[in-house]
């Protein structure tokens, strides 16, 4: 077995919030990972973590101050790899509604983040999904493997369906509340995922390994 | 329902040292928080609470850098609490490594706090801790009385504030308060297991996630406070001095019906 040099993850800064724990569960898959909203080191690297938690329009905001929506854009054109994590899964959708107000997104996938109707709401604590076949992310995890998920608004319905010769995203649903909404996307280089995995510990650690044997 | 319900153990802080003392007194050493965080990683806990207990006169800087070993370990959630009294406070533990931050005294006394955290931060970060108690009427001369019989206390439950719990948390949860951390004052330190009555009464009320905490000495305590309405149970000294241990904690609500990881 040869190894080359480690691969390089740019975990994309662009607002506050606990993004060290995201820096520390990936490095700890044998990557080199940089803490930056710098635009070419975000668009060089051989991965691309966009974290995100708060408000919709703050992060889109800060997303669009650091030209974050350009960088995931031009890195799927050229199929690098890019995920998205909570809010940072959620900004690939067409737009969010937060108090009735839209704020546009990425729009690298159709469809709105809406807020979860629920008795308990945030939905808070570690969930099973219903998993895709054939998936490369939960490769190797149990069907009954739980996700650290914390959020209000989620993308409760998923509305690409012809993707032509490209083979279909892969989706990933979680039930709560009155409706199941999506967990997780595998579409090509561009993967996404509602819950956690840096906080989801040996579950969360797995899952960023398939990622990193993407790159 | 197939969210699990989290058991969280709460390692209380001081300079550095985890402590646990029945009632918030007489405190005893029970070793390194970082290396305890670890073990109950490793133990199978949801999430961990540190509560910094010296914070309001410590050294802060001591806490950050617990916070930050503890983040470059261990990858379950990490609540912080204690002596949080600014925005600031919050933006310093977040960066550090916390994940959730617990807001107590400094939003009594100033409820736009609040607001103000989850504005910048999003509620998903803000616990409200919520120190409750019976009112009690043994002081005749001045006597408490909240609409719902349980009033919010500070410092570990010497002082009163004369404001109905219940009211309290529901307020918090409208300014943006993302889960509330609800001690019994009355159960703290006695084992004599949760408080069902406060617990139930905050559910009715509160449409974000509840941890109940206070009173834990069996592993029989734990299935009825998630009945009583909790989404998560809490504890400290039984665990540290391994009267329990997550596993069987985690059995015993398995056994009684609730989804654990």
């Amino acid at each position: 077995m040869t190894t080359g040099p480690a691969k390089r993850v740019v975990v994309l800064d662009y607002g506050s919030g606990n993004i060290r724990s995201a820096q520390r569960a990936v490095a700890r898959q044998g990557v080199e990972v940089t803490v930056t909203s710098d635009f070419d080191a975000a668009l060089e690297a051989d991965g691309l973590f966009v974290p995100g938690v708060g408000a919709y329009a703050a992060c889109m905001q800060g997303l669009r101050a650091v030209r974050g929506d350009r960088i995931i854009g031009r890195r799927l054109a050229g199929g690098r790899p890019v995920l998205g994590v909570c809010v940072g899964m959620q900004i690939l959708f067409e737009r969010g509604i937060e108090h009735g107000v839209e704020t546009d997104g990425c729009a690298e996938w159709p469809g709105a983040v809406e807020r979860i109707e629920a008795p308990v709401v945030p939905h808070m604590g570690w969930n099973v999904l219903d998993l895709p076949e054939g998936s490369r992310m939960f490769a190797g995890l149990p069907t009954d493997t739980r996700f650290y998920f914390v959020h209000s608004y989620a993308v409760q319905q998923w509305h690409l369906g012809d993707t032509g010769p490209l083979p279909p995203p892969k989706v990933a649903w979680c039930r709560y509340g009155e409706r199941p909404f999506v967990a997780a996307v595998e579409n090509g280089a561009l993967w996404a995922t509602q819950f956690h995995p840096e906080k989801s510990g040996d579950a969360g650690a797995a899952l960023l390994a398939n990622w990193v044997s993407t790159l | 329902m197939s969210l699990a319900v989290r058991v969280i153990p709460c390692l209380d802080v001081d300079a550095g040292r985890v402590v646990k003392g029945v009632n918030f007194e007489n405190l005893r050493d029970a070793g390194d928080p970082v290396e305890l965080a670890a073990a109950y990683d490793a133990a199978g806990a949801d999430e961990l609470t540190f509560l910094d207990i010296t914070a309001s006169s410590g050294d802060r800087e001591t806490t950050y850098e617990i916070v930050r070993r503890t983040a470059e370990q261990v990858f379950i959630p990490l609540t912080v609490g204690g002596g949080v009294r600014t925005v600031e406070d919050v933006d310093l533990l977040l960066r550090a490594g916390a994940d959730k931050v617990g807001v107590n005294t400094a939003a009594i006394a100033r409820p736009e706090l609040i607001s103000e955290i989850a504005h910048r931060f999003g509620s998903q970060v803000l616990v409200l801790s919520v120190d409750a108690r019976r009112c009690r009427s043994s002081d005749p001369a001045r006597p408490v009385r909240t609409e719902s019989g349980f009033e919010v206390t500070t410092h570990g439950g010497r002082r009163s504030t004369g404001i109905d719990a219940i009211g309290w948390a529901r307020r918090a949860a409208q300014l943006g308060a993302g889960e509330v951390l609800l001690n019994s004052m009355d159960a703290d330190g006695t084992k004599d297991g949760y408080d069902l009555e406060l617990i139930r009464a905050v559910r009715a009320e509160v449409p974000i996630p509840v941890i109940a905490s206070g009173g834990a000495g069996k592993l029989a305590d734990f299935a009825p406070a998630v009945s009583a309405g909790a989404d998560a149970v809490l504890a400290a000294s039984v665990f540290h001095f391994g009267d329990l241990s997550i596993g069987e904690v985690k059995h015993s609500l398995r056994e009684a019906g609730y989804p654990v990881r």
